[in-house]
């Protein structure tokens, strides 16, 4: 720190090539040596790494919480509880993971077909002047409260898909998911998936529309000036320009539909089971519905239980945004 | 007030890259000293070591001496923000403060420095140094208004009088002319001859014509190719640079060979 | 768009190209889409289940295929193609707007009544202690006052945090190790995005037994805590592009007058950026403010006002929604009840619950539009113009 740059003729011999010399790092401490630093600077500098330090401790903890507080639940993995009511960790968490999964799946096959309907809708068939009203309803919908979603799921909707479940159950009930037997109320798995795609919808059609707006305007009017139609135009440039963007779109609702608490929670009729069966009620439930229908009255070793899936949700869904994200900025390289 | 400043063995870089290799140079106080050169050269990077903006930029930094007024300002314990209140800037493009009155905008370096000012004083001071930047009589009647709301060529007269009122022996231009019309130009050009009675002066430009207008002092830079570094050819007279230069670099670029 | 010139000038060569291949006006979709309509309100009356919801989707479906065969035989299979996609696209967009127009009907419709009877207001101030049975009484006072407070306490928390980290990501992480720590802090900002809230939710209610020893405890602070690990991400991500909207220029312009690093952030990139950041502060918070599962977990539920953050049970009204909607239809024995407390007469509804939750719902809605007009005002009125 002691030599300045001045004081040390071998530093500034002009021959010396600059990427071999050893001063750069030596140096860096000329530029950055302020042994008169200002107590704002410090009290600021200190301020701003903390806080974002603290963001990699929250993750943390949020980390280790939910790990040290199932460790419980993971020891007495063979028999939780204890007594009659035993149950194993596996077969307490499977079919939980199961519904979560089936669930949010069945969202994303519902959201995204619809999501890039209506951001191609936005980007390239409604009139430009309407398209940023347009895209604001769309938000509009991710404005919406969960828990009113809930309410209108579980107050409106079920009542509403009733005809069309009996139908569905009635002529194609040889097929595995519209099969078993449908009971009224129908807080089954199909309405809460179609609640969780609605409130899916805005995010997967944000990302979409974003990146179909990037397409190159070249390409396109390239496209339709050698005659081909919208469509084909869409087909043949926008479409495999916004690929990659509509994959990671999709794992981001997909994220989202995992992690979903009230939709699920004020619609589904709750199960445990592993049936393919949508219409049925009372065969599924998510984990995240769960922990907020047990967590009340939890004593401390269902409390546990409850924490393991918490933690496996969390890591299923840092895993589904990490992937998300990684292909986001893959793509965004290229 | 005005100082000279003695640069001395100074070889700038931008994290491993040598931009600016061995400059040894002094720069007369009270007289304005225009550096000329082709784009790339290097004449804006020496600029701004001069007050230590360089090492704004992540990753830049630059090894030797400036002295001015005796003292290095790359010296051990020296702050870079004391140094820049005693070297002041005016960039390329004017750059009020956009959320700032002129008024404030003259203010700024008092005001963003939490210093505190008696109301007369702060009026006594922007109207000095809106009078030393020839911009006194057409803002007068509208301080209160928004900078931004100034024309280009009045925008970077204010932030020369920006530049004045914290009282700096140095101010260093960075083609401050370039993004202005001929007219603009023009009022700049005779405000730096005024200044020049008050202030040690550096100007970097691009336009050889405005350097044999205003400058005392002209320094030629020049690089030998992209990646290399590059240097001070030649400093001299102004009208011995624009007439009879002694290196042939510089005769070239004043004749229009290149650059 | 530029769709309909590209439109005429494709088809322009494609009428060149054969009689099979040509455009049909628009209107020719209607005369399809009457056929389509027609049919499917007969099959509907055959199979004696005839609705206006099932007219449209059958409709729909029939003008599909109807529709496309029709543009087949006169047009062509390339404009079938392209008749059948776009009638596809328009309905993707119809279809996203039944759940928006139908929810916001269903929301003010059902919520409205109960937030002008038996007085506008009345529903606002009041609480719901003593409210038993079907009594048609009690409000949400309590719940605004909760989700209030709780949402006050994560700003307090998140704001600072979230400003200065992205403050971090902008004007420190830009060499050297900090930039590889800002990186990192990139990375985690976008996982923290991505955390389920009920799993937010639990982090606050373990953080809090851990620290407190107390299984049981629930408390409002937790609740403030469990939305920060929401709010954060969001924060720092809006302040972060708003920060890097502030010119390089107006930095150095600071720098040149000898105003050290720190001023600069808070008297010029701040001062600049206020308007944005103000938005982005406000529409993390209407995100946060109907969030439920966290508050499920972490301030348990309460009848009467608590204004206290620190101590005991919190109503919210995301929770408060809920725990009405869960709660049913009541039984209505007798004509009227009585409060236990006030020993007022009420009388008694059924329904009084989704009632309640109705016009919760419809609150909380207009708070969160509310907060989404504020922030789109902010940035319209208040922003700087930096464009030059």
């Amino acid at each position: 720190m002691s030599t300045p740059a001045a004081a040390d003729p071998a530093s500034t011999a002009p021959e010396q090539d600059p990427a071999q010399s050893p001063e750069p790092g030596g140096s860096k401490a000329v530029a950055g040596r302020r042994s008169k630093r200002r107590p704002g600077d410090m009290i600021f500098t200190g301020l701003s790494v903390g806080s974002g330090l603290l963001i990699f401790v929250t993750l943390a903890l949020v980390a280790i919480f939910l790990t040290v507080r199932s460790i419980p639940a993971i020891r007495d993995s063979k028999e939780l509880g204890g007594g009659p009511d035993a149950i194993s960790l596996w077969s307490f968490a499977a079919p939980l993971v199961f519904g979560t999964v089936f669930a949010a799946l069945l969202a994303l096959i519902m959201a995204v077909p619809v999501s890039i309907g209506i951001a191609l809708f936005i980007s390239h068939f409604a009139p430009r002047r309407l398209a940023t009203p347009l895209g604001f309803m769309i938000d509009l919908l991710a404005a919406v409260p969960s828990v009113v979603f809930g309410l209108w799921g579980g107050v409106w909707l079920v009542p509403k898909m009733q005809p069309l479940y009996e139908l569905l159950n009635t002529y194609v009930g040889w097929f595995p998911l519209f099969g078993g037997d449908p009971s009224t109320p129908m807080r089954n798995l199909a309405t809460a998936s179609i609640v969780l795609a609605v409130m899916i919808l805005p995010i997967i059609t944000a990302v979409s529309r974003e990146v179909f707006l990037q397409t190159p305007r070249l390409q396109e009017e390239a496209a339709l000036a050698l005659g081909a139609t919208r469509w084909e135009m869409i087909r043949a440039v926008v479409l495999p320009f916004g690929r990659s963007g509509v994959v990671s779109a999709s794992m981001l609702g997909l994220g989202r539909a995992l992690g979903e608490t009230m939709a699920v929670l004020m619609v589904l009729s709750p199960g445990a089971t592993f049936s393919l069966h949508i219409l049925e009620v009372g065969q599924h439930n998510t984990i995240a519905a769960n922990i907020a229908s047990q967590s009340a009255e939890a004593t401390p070793d269902v409390m546990a239980r409850l924490i393991f899936t918490g933690l496996v949700l969390f890591v299923i869904t840092f895993v589904i945004n990490a992937l998300a994200r990684a292909i986001v900025s893959r793509s965004a390289k290229s | 007030m005005a100082q000279a400043i003695n640069v001395e063995d100074l070889n700038i870089y931008y994290g491993d890259f040598l931009a600016v290799e061995d400059v040894t140079v002094t720069l007369q106080p009270r007289s304005v000293t225009a550096l000329i050169g082709p784009s790339g050269c290097g004449k804006s990077t020496f600029l701004r070591t001069l007050n230590r903006m360089h090492e704004v930029i992540p990753g830049a930094y630059a090894k030797g001496s400036v002295e001015i007024e005796g003292s290095d300002i790359y010296g051990p314990g020296v702050d870079p923000v004391n140094v820049r209140r005693r070297v002041g800037m005016v960039f390329q493009k004017p750059n009020p403060f956009p959320t700032m009155s002129i008024k404030d905008n003259v203010l700024a370096g008092v005001k963003l420095n939490n210093k505190r000012i008696s109301r007369s004083a702060s009026e006594e001071l922007v109207e000095t140094s809106l009078k030393g930047a020839n911009l006194w009589e057409e803002v007068k009647d509208r301080l209160d208004k928004p900078g931004l709301g100034l024309s280009g060529g009045q925008q970077q007269r204010l932030c020369i009088a920006r530049a004045i009122a914290v009282k700096p022996e140095v101010i260093l231009m960075d083609e401050p002319c370039s993004a202005l019309d001929p007219i603009s130009t023009l009022a700049i050009e005779d405000l730096i001859h005024e200044m020049k009675q008050d202030f040690t002066i550096v100007i970097v430009t691009h336009n050889m014509q405005q350097a044999s207008r205003v400058s005392d002092r002209t320094g030629f830079f020049n690089i030998a190719g992209t990646g290399k570094p590059g240097h001070l050819i030649e400093i001299d007279e102004t009208e011995k640079m624009f007439t009879n230069p002694s290196n042939s670099q510089t005769e070239d670029y004043i004749s229009g060979r290149f650059g | 768009m530029s769709a309909t010139p590209a439109r005429t000038a494709s088809s322009g060569l494609v009428t060149g190209s054969g009689a099979s291949e040509r455009r049909l006006p628009w209107y020719h979709l209607l005369l399809t889409a009457a056929i389509a309509i027609a049919l499917a309100a007969i099959v509907l009356v055959l199979f004696d289940s005839f609705s206006i919801g099932g007219l449209v989707v059958l409709g729909y479906v029939l003008h599909l295929v109807i529709g496309y065969g029709y543009s087949r035989i006169r047009e062509g299979r390339r404009w079938a193609n392209d008749r059948f996609a776009t009638l596809l696209v328009f309905g993707a967009f119809a279809v996203a707007m039944i759940p928006l127009i139908s929810l916001l009907w269903e929301v003010l419709h059902r919520g409205l009544g109960k937030l002008i009877s038996p007085y506008p207001g009345y529903f606002w101030t009041a609480d719901m202690a003593g409210v038993v049975g079907g009594m048609v009484s009690g409000g949400i006072a309590h719940a605004i006052v909760g989700t209030l407070l709780i949402t006050l306490g994560a700003s307090i928390i998140s704001v600072p945090i979230g400003l200065l980290t992205a403050i971090f990501l902008v004007e420190y992480a830009r060499y050297g190790a900090l930039r590889v720590l800002g990186r990192g802090i990139t990375f985690l900002v976008d996982v923290m995005t991505g955390i389920p809230s009920i799993v937010a939710g639990l982090f606050g209610l373990a953080l809090f037994i851990t620290i407190t020893n107390d299984p049981g405890i629930r408390i409002g602070l937790m609740g403030s805590v469990a939305l920060s690990v929401l709010m954060v991400p969001t924060v720092v991500r809006s302040s972060e592009e708003m920060l890097r909207l502030v010119p390089l220029e107006l930095r150095e312009a600071a720098y040149g007058l000898g105003v050290p690093k720190w001023l600069t952030i808070v008297k010029v990139v701040l001062r600049t950026s206020i308007a944005g950041l103000t938005t982005g502060v406000t529409l993390a918070i209407a995100r946060v403010i109907g969030e439920t599962a966290p508050l499920l977990l972490t301030v348990g539920a309460l009848p009467m006002m608590n204004g206290n953050l620190f101590s005991g049970r919190m109503q919210t009204l995301p929770t408060f929604i809920n725990s009405q909607y869960r709660s049913g239809n009541a039984v209505c024995n007798s004509d009227a009840i009585t409060n236990p407390i006030t020993h007022m007469q009420y009388a008694c509804s059924t329904t009084i619950n989704y009632d309640r939750a109705w016009a919760a719902a419809l609150t909380l809605i207009l708070m969160v539009m509310i907060l989404n007009i504020v922030a789109r005002l902010v940035s319209r009125l208040f922003a700087p113009k930096l464009g030059r």
